[in-house]
Parts: C-alpha cells; structure tokens; sequence
C-alpha cells in the first residue's frame, strides 16, 4: 500500500474513542447517548444559522437606514408636498421638493423599456420555448446571457453616445438632444429584455407537453398551438416576468443617470429629457451633501420611495410566482 | 402585435393546419424578428464600444491615472487596481456568508417554520431590491457607527450584500443537485449532519459554487451604482493600499468619463469599457470552464 | 455454503390452491434455532406515520442476535418505512414520525436521550442503490471510522479486514486509490457493505440489497451475508422469495390494508416466524398465497 494512503489512514488514528462492543452492559440506561460534546458542530451551527439571518437583518437594515433620514426630511416637508408636489428643485434658493417630475420621469423610462422589452423579450422566449431546434438554443441562451451580464454602465455609454445621435436622430430622424427619456427607456429595455425571456421561457417549459399533445391532436398546427394553449397556460408566469422586469427597470441607475439627463421636470414627451428617481439619487450621492444635511436627507426620502415601489412590485411578482407553483 | 391576437381569438378548426400557412409563416419571421434584434443590439454594442475605444487601448490605459486636462494619455490604473481590490474584498465577504446561508437553507431548515419561511420570502425579495439601495444602506450604516463611507472595506460591503442572495441561491442549487442517497449513506455511517455537509455534500457541490460565485463578481464588477455613496468620483491618483484607503473601480471610472463632453473622454471611456467587458468574459470563460470540467455527473 | 438449494414445483398445479407453496427450503445451515428469538432489537406497537399517513400500523416483533430476518411484503406495504425507523433514517424526512417503541438492547431508540447518531454508528444500513461516495475505495471504507472518530491503531488493517470480509479484497486491493464509482454494481455494492462494516456495527439493515445486481453478484452477496450472520445481526428487505428462504433464519410477512374511511393503505405485520416454517406451513392464509406468488 502506498505512503500516501498510509498517511492518511494514520492521521485519524489521534481521535480518540472506538465503538465498545460490550457497552450496553457496562452501561444499559445510557450507552445510545451522545459521547462526544460535538462543541465544534454546535457553534458552526450558530454561524450557519447566522449566515440564514442576516439576509433578514440586512433587510430590516435598509428599512431603517432609509427611513431614519427620510423622518427627518419629512419634519421639515410635508409628505403631502412631497408626493404631490410638481415642482423639483431641492437645491435651488427658492427649493421645492414636489417628487412628481422624478416619477413621471421613472415611469417614462419604465413604459418605453417595457414597449421593447415585452415583444422582444416574449418574442425570443416563445422562439426557445417551443420552436428553436437544441443547437439554435445552445447558442441563443448565452447571447441573452452575455446580455444580462454587460454592466449598465456601458448600456448608458451606448444610450448617449450610439443610440440617441446615430439611431434616433441620423437613422430616424427623431429629433432628440444629448439627454431623453427616450434614448434612455429603450436601452432600459434591452437591458431587460433577457430577464422577460428567460423567466416567460420556464413559464412556457413548464406547461405539461401532454397539453400541447391535446391540442396538436385536434388539428391545431404549431403556431396556434403556441398563442391558444401555451400562452394562456403561462401567463401568470409571463405576467411575474414582467412585473419583475418593470422592477429592475424601476431601480436601474447607471443608463438613465447618463442618458436622461438631470432636469427635473414633469416630462410630457419622450423626446424631452427628464430626471428619474435613481438619477436624482446618483447625482446628489457624487455631489457633496454632509450628513444630516436636508440635501442629504432628500436622498433618503427618495430611496425609501423608490425602495417601496420596487419591494411592492417584487411581492406581486413573487405572489403570481407562488400561486404558479401550487397549481402544478 | 394586433394581428396575433386576432389569430389567437380565431376558433379551432378541427381539420388538420399545417405550420407552412401563410400565418405560420409571418408569425414565425415576426420570432425571428424578436431574436434577431437581441443578437443585433448585443452586436452593436460591443462593435460600437471597440470603434470608439480601440485607438486608447495602450499601455497608458493600465499605467497611467486619470487626469481632469489630458485625456489622450489618461489611464485607468487606480480603477483597475480598485476594482481588484474591491472584489477580492467582495468575495472574502459574501462567498463565506452565503455559502453557509445556502447550506442552513438547504440542508437544515426546516421549511414549514415561520421564521425559514421568512428568510426564504426574505431572499427572493433581497435578490430584486436596486442595486444603488445597497450603497444607501452601507452609507446610512457607515455614518451612524461612526466609520468612514467612501472607502474600500465600505464599497466591498456593499457589493457583498448585493450579490449574496446570489450566492445563496447559487449554494442551494449546488447541493440539490447532490443526490439523497450520498447523504444518507454519510448519515447511515455515523457521521453527524455537519460531517455529511462537510466532507459529501459540499465538496460535491464545490464546482457549482464557484461557478455561481465567479458570476456573481463578475456582476459585482460591473456594478457602479452602490458605489457612488461609497467612494466613487472623487479623482483618484494614487493606488488604494488597504481596506480604509480612498478608491475608484472601474465602472464608475468609465461613468466619470463619459459624462465628460469631449471626444477624448469618451474614447477613453470606450477602451475602459473593452478592458471592463474583456475581464469578464475572462471570469466567465473560466466559471463556464469550472462548471464543464469538474461539475460532477450523477 | 454452496447448497442452498431451493426448488420450484415445477409440476405445481395451477388451479389448486390448496396446493404447498412453491419456494421449498433447503438450507444447509442446520442451525438450531429457538422457537423464539433471542431478540438485540424488538418493535413493540410501532406506527409510522408521513404526515397525517399512517403507513405502518402497529407491528410487534424482536429481530433475533446474530439471526438473519428477512421482512417481505408486497410492494409499498412499509418494509423499507419500517426499516428506516430501526435507525432513525426516517428522522431525515421532516413529516415522518414513530409512534410505539423500538428497542435496542432493550434501550429505546427513540428515548429522550438517545441520540441518534449513536444509533446509526451501531445499527448500520446498506441501501437498495448502491452509493459509494466519490472518493477512492480505501476513503470510502475509512470515511466512517474517521467520521465516527473509532480509535484504530492501523487504518490499513481496518480497512483490509472490512473489504476482506466484504469478499472484496482480492478484487480491489491494487487500486485502493481509484474511485469508489469505478465499480461494477456488484462491487459497488459490497463496497457499501465493507463501508458499513468497518464500523463494527451490531445490525446491519439492508433494504433490498440485490436487486440491482446480477445473478452471479446477487449470489456473492447472499453468501456475504450468511458469513456475516456469526458476528452481526442482519435485517433484510427483499422482494426475492428465493432470498428470504435462501439466506433467512426467520421471515416476517407484511401486507398493506386499506383504512376503512380513506383509501390509504396502511403495512401490518402479518406473521412472523422461522423462515422454515413460513415457507412450508404458514399459519395466515394471506402469506401463502403471497409466497405461492398467487397475490402481490
Ligand atoms: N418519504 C415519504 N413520504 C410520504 N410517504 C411515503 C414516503 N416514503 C414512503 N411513503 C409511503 O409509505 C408507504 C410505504 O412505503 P415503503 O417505501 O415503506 O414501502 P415498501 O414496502 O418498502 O415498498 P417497496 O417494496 O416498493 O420498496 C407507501 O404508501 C409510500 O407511498
Ligand atoms: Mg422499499
């Protein structure tokens, strides 16, 4: 036998205690309890327990970092002016802190995102779910994988440097300028495209083949087999997909802090630019507001609202999810 | 869009339609259509970003800081090394943590009790709350015990938190994948739950954790919104030195440039972004490397 | 340990029920064995429940030292369910639950204080798939000695003397370091039993150990298990009617009932008695028609 082999066996020859044949006489009332104290096991058991808890406090950490400044921000505004209020400018002389213009400026972006995102996005999950042959598949995962991997940064260098001047202006001819909701909302919506197709793609996996056997056995050929049995039968789960995708439209900063510019107004064209809530928060964070400061606070009012509408929107999803998962 | 659902609305005929009518036909290049423009921007994108940038893709881009009056020889060295930093940070945070909440989760919560019921709903909304809301939250914790925010450990921190939920997910699939029966042969011998966990189910489980957890940096890595409260755009020309030392990382370099107007900035910028998108292909080429090679075959 | 011979009546006549059972035994052991057993492990009263499932209701019976019983019973009637419970395998599945008491050397299993790590490290359990763990066949025979920390003065021995018994040794003694998966089944298989058995376990339990070998494998392991018999006692579940009157020295036969109200079916033992007596008088008209294979 080799020296390795040897050496190993021999390393647990240290630990004490074998299994004593004659125990149970020795000791009838109490040879089946534990021997050894297992201390180790125990504390490495607390620390996985801690581990399973902290995503929790981490959750509870947010409410309250976002909530303890936005109290502040509230003693000196009113929640009515700031949820009302159509007029942003909370660093100007004459401030006002109507948070309007950020959310028509969030929505704008959101809807025209969703506009490209859902029929491309259900488009390509259709595509792999129920038509694309195992090699086609093979290669279009990774692309919308690739996809949902390129960071948002370089989609917010691409909305302000490619799409708004050579795609909307010279190939369009849609006249916008450097910033607007426009370009900014339809880079949005490519970033969001792989996160509708991948979740409707395992909303329409899931739907029993014995289904589309049904159906293929009444005449129906594939096509009508896909929007009539398919379709219907994912759509809670389609649905789940695009609430969670408006989501994550919801909360991304980089693109719209870079091609929507920084005007807080209530946008009424998208052609128009406009600050969301995201974008507030990314260029008040770089600028300096000390602590405590109702600039300061302002940012975390902002993020609780922003927190709130996205934590809403994500247990509507998990709820749809949820009810999914009882009916199969 | 309309035109599909007047066909979806259409009653079943019950003779036999095959998939070469006209309809078939349309709807099908209507997909074709959907996927193609995937392919399409996804190629834009990258031919774009590597016309504009390619020119600057030079030694000054890895030896050289960045500078407010020179683009043409400004380089991303602080970044860079930054960002490595950062994520050797964020990886010594959140690979330990959610590896050990991914193994509670999996292999010893009971799932019918209240309090894993609320960890679970817990993760699942974590995995989806904005990115830039981790930063708010590192900042708020940071300033009320009293420690300095724009540093490394505190951007680190705040990455850790955001992909942990990742990670976790990442761990419980990995060891669901282990099967029940390595388990209970471990068990049937006498080891404890633990020594089964230890010594089967997680080096089982190994290579799917790390491909997950190279995925997760690498998202990490491109991540710059939590980082504007952390550290981020003050222009830094010195290399980072320790985990309370200032920073940049790459991703908010490059925001840093292309919010400048001129040319050179922006070409800056672009050969920032194919270095960014280079490195991680890289962490995937190899994650994908890892998942092929050792993943095990049950 | 060549003439176990058993005989099928080929000339049995197939409307005639009243006819013997078909499975003759033959078994050279010639063991004399009491009427009744010398129990190491007893079930008194035991219900196993999935939930609000009962599926094995009150089964009393004592597993006999150093004996080999055999638990058959057509399928889901709660042999492998009681089985799991003889070492608290079922504590694995959160909605199992033990109602009645099993013993162990007349300590209950399940008492306050048991715990049930210790159980396992002295009733051990070989499964119906075999499962080496992916590692080399010396680390899958030394895993339980170095998990259970057993103070063994040469792990080499230990683990030379496992696989010998294991009838293994000759096979796999110069490639102690290739990985346990490598195997053929058979091996495989006792590979499992030489893992178990280098922890010196008083009970072996093996939920259908054969039957995803081969004749010839299935053969090696029967004989494994009559040499084994002098220092353990074994437990096995089998489908094999042939098995059970080959390598048993009593056969315990269960059926599942379907409850009154709902139509789950719940396991009862139906009889139990040396296996001899079984297989050529049953006392219950339900186990001779099964082991004539008429039900089941
Ligand atoms: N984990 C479980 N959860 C719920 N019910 C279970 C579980 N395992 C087994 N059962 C049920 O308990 C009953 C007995 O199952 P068991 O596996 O013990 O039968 P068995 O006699 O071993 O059958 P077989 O001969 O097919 O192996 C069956 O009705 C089965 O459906
Ligand atoms: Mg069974």
């Amino acid at each position: 036998m080799s020296s390795t082999i040897a050496t190993e066996g021999s390393s647990s020859q240290t630990t004490p205690q074998g299994v004593d044949p004659d125990s149970y006489n020795k000791d009838p009332a109490g040879f089946l309890r534990q021997r050894r104290g297992r201390y180790g096991e125990r504390v490495a058991m607390v620390a996985l327990v801690g581990s399973a808890g902290l995503s929790v406090l981490v959750t509870i950490g947010i409410f309250f970092a976002l909530l303890v400044p936005s109290l502040e921000f509230l003693r000196e505004i009113s929640i009515r002016e700031f949820l009302t209020g159509d007029r942003w400018a909370p660093t100007f002389a004459d401030a006002s802190f109507g948070v309007l213009p950020l959310v028509t400026g969030t929505m704008w972006t959101t809807v025209i995102g969703l506009l490209i995102a859902i029929p491309f996005g259900l488009g390509a999950a259709i595509y792999l779910a129920e038509y694309a042959p195992e090699r086609v598949r093979r290669f279009l995962k990774p692309v919308l994988e690739v996809l949902a991997g390129i960071p948002s940064v370089v989609y917010g260098y691409f909305a302000l440097y490619f799409v708004a001047p050579t795609v909307l202006n010279d190939l369009l001819s849609v006249e916008v300028g450097t910033f607007s909701v426009l370009a900014a909302g339809l880079v949005l919506g490519i970033m969001i495209i792989p996160t509708v197709a991948s979740l409707s793609e395992d909303a329409m996996s899931a739907v029993p083949q014995s289904l589309r056997q049904a159906s293929f056995a009444l005449g129906a050929n594939r096509m009508r087999t896909t929007l009539r049995v398919v379709f219907p039968a994912a759509v809670s789960g389609i649905t789940a997909s695009i609430v969670l995708a408006a989501s994550r439209a919801v909360g991304e900063t980089m693109i719209v802090a870079l091609a929507a510019g920084t005007q807080a107004q209530v946008v009424s064209s998208p052609t128009e630019p406009g600050q969301t809530m995201t974008g507030f928060i990314a260029q008040t964070a770089t600028g300096e507001s000390s602590p405590g400061s109702l600039t300061y606070n302002t940012l975390f009012a902002v993020g609780l609202l922003l927190f709130v509408v996205t934590l809403l929107m994500n247990v509507v999803a998990g709820s749809i999810v949820r009810r999914i998962r009882e009916v199969y | 869009m309309a035109s599909l659902g007047a066909i979806a609305t259409a009653p079943l005929k019950a003779k036999r339609e095959g998939d070469k009518s006209a309809k078939s036909i349309v709807f099908m290049g209507v997909l074709w259509f959907t996927i193609f423009f995937s392919v399409l921007c996804l190629g834009t994108l990258l031919v774009n970003a590597f016309f504009d940038g390619w020119t600057r893709l030079d030694g000054n881009l890895i030896t050289r800081y960045s500078s407010t009056v020179l683009p043409e020889t400004a380089g991303a060295r602080a970044a860079i090394l930054g960002s490595a930093l950062v994520i050797v940070m964020t990886a010594v945070l959140a690979i330990p943590l959610g590896v050990a909440a991914g193994v509670y989760l999996e292999e010893f919560a009971d799932p019918r009790r209240w309090y894993n019921k609320i960890i679970e709903v817990n993760l699942t909304n974590l995995a989806a709350v904005p990115a830039i809301v981790y930063g708010m939250l590192t900042a708020g914790v940071a300033l009320s015990i009293g420690l300095p925010r724009r540093v490394v450990l505190a951007g680190a921190i705040a990455l850790a938190l955001l992909i942990l939920p990742v990670i976790i997910i990442t761990t419980r699939e990995a060891m669901r994948a282990v099967p029940r029966e390595i388990r209970e042969g471990s068990l049937a011998l006498g080891a404890t739950p633990l020594q089964t966990v230890w010594r089967q189910t997680l080096p089982s489980a190994v290579p799917g954790i790390a491909t997950g957890s190279i995925i997760a940096l690498s998202r990490a890595l491109g991540e710059a919104a939590p980082l504007l409260l952390l550290g981020g755009l003050v222009f830094v020309s010195y290399d980072p030195n320790g985990l309370f030392s200032g920073y940049t990382v790459l991703p908010i370099q490059i925001y840093d440039w292309v919010k400048e107007p001129q040319l050179a900035f922006q070409q800056v910028a672009s050969a920032a972004i194919i270095l960014m998108l280079g490195l991680l292909l890289l962490m995937n080429a190899v994650a994908i490397v890892i998942r092929n090679r050792y993943q095990k075959r049950w | 340990m060549t003439s176990h011979t058993y005989s099928t009546r080929a000339d049995s006549a197939e409307d005639d029920h009243e006819a013997a059972p078909r499975v003759e035994v033959n078994r050279d052991t010639r063991r004399s064995l009491p009427p009744d057993p010398k129990p190491i492990m007893e079930c008194d009263g035991v219900d196993v429940y999935y939930g609000d499932f009962r599926a094995v209701t009150d089964v009393s019976l004592g597993f006999g030292h150093n004996e080999i019983t055999a638990l058959i019973g057509p399928s889901g009637c709660g042999k492998s369910t009681l089985l799991r419970s003889l070492n608290r395998m079922n504590d694995l599945i959160v909605s199992a639950r033990v109602e009645g008491s099993v013993t162990f050397h007349g300590q209950s299993i399940y008492g306050k204080d048991v715990d049930p790590i210790e159980v396992r490290r002295r009733i051990g359990m070989v499964f119906q798939k075999p499962n080496p763990f992916p590692k080399s066949i010396y680390d899958n025979v030394a895993y339980g000695p170095r998990v259970t920390g057993m103070k063994v003065s040469s792990m080499d021995d230990l683990v030379e003397e496992a696989l010998t018994k294991s009838a293994l040794w000759d096979e796999v003694k110069d490639k102690l370091k290739d990985s346990g998966l490598g195997l053929s089944g058979g091996q495989q298989q006792r590979l499992c039993i030489a893992r178990t058995i280098a922890i010196r376990p008083e009970v072996i339990l093996m939920d259908e150990p054969c039957s995803a070998l081969d004749p010839i494998a299935t053969s090696r392991i029967e004989d494994l298990m009559i040499e084994l018999r002098d220092e353990y006692s074994i437990i096995i579940v089998t489908h094999n009617m042939q098995q059970a009157a080959r390598v048993a020295d009593r056969t315990a036969f269960f059926t599942a009932l379907a409850a009154e109200g709902s139509g789950d079916r719940t396991g009862l033992l139906v009889e139990y008695d040396l296996t001899t007596k079984i297989f050529s008088a049953p006392a219950d008209e339900r186990t001779e028609n099964y082991i004539s294979g008429r039900f089941g």
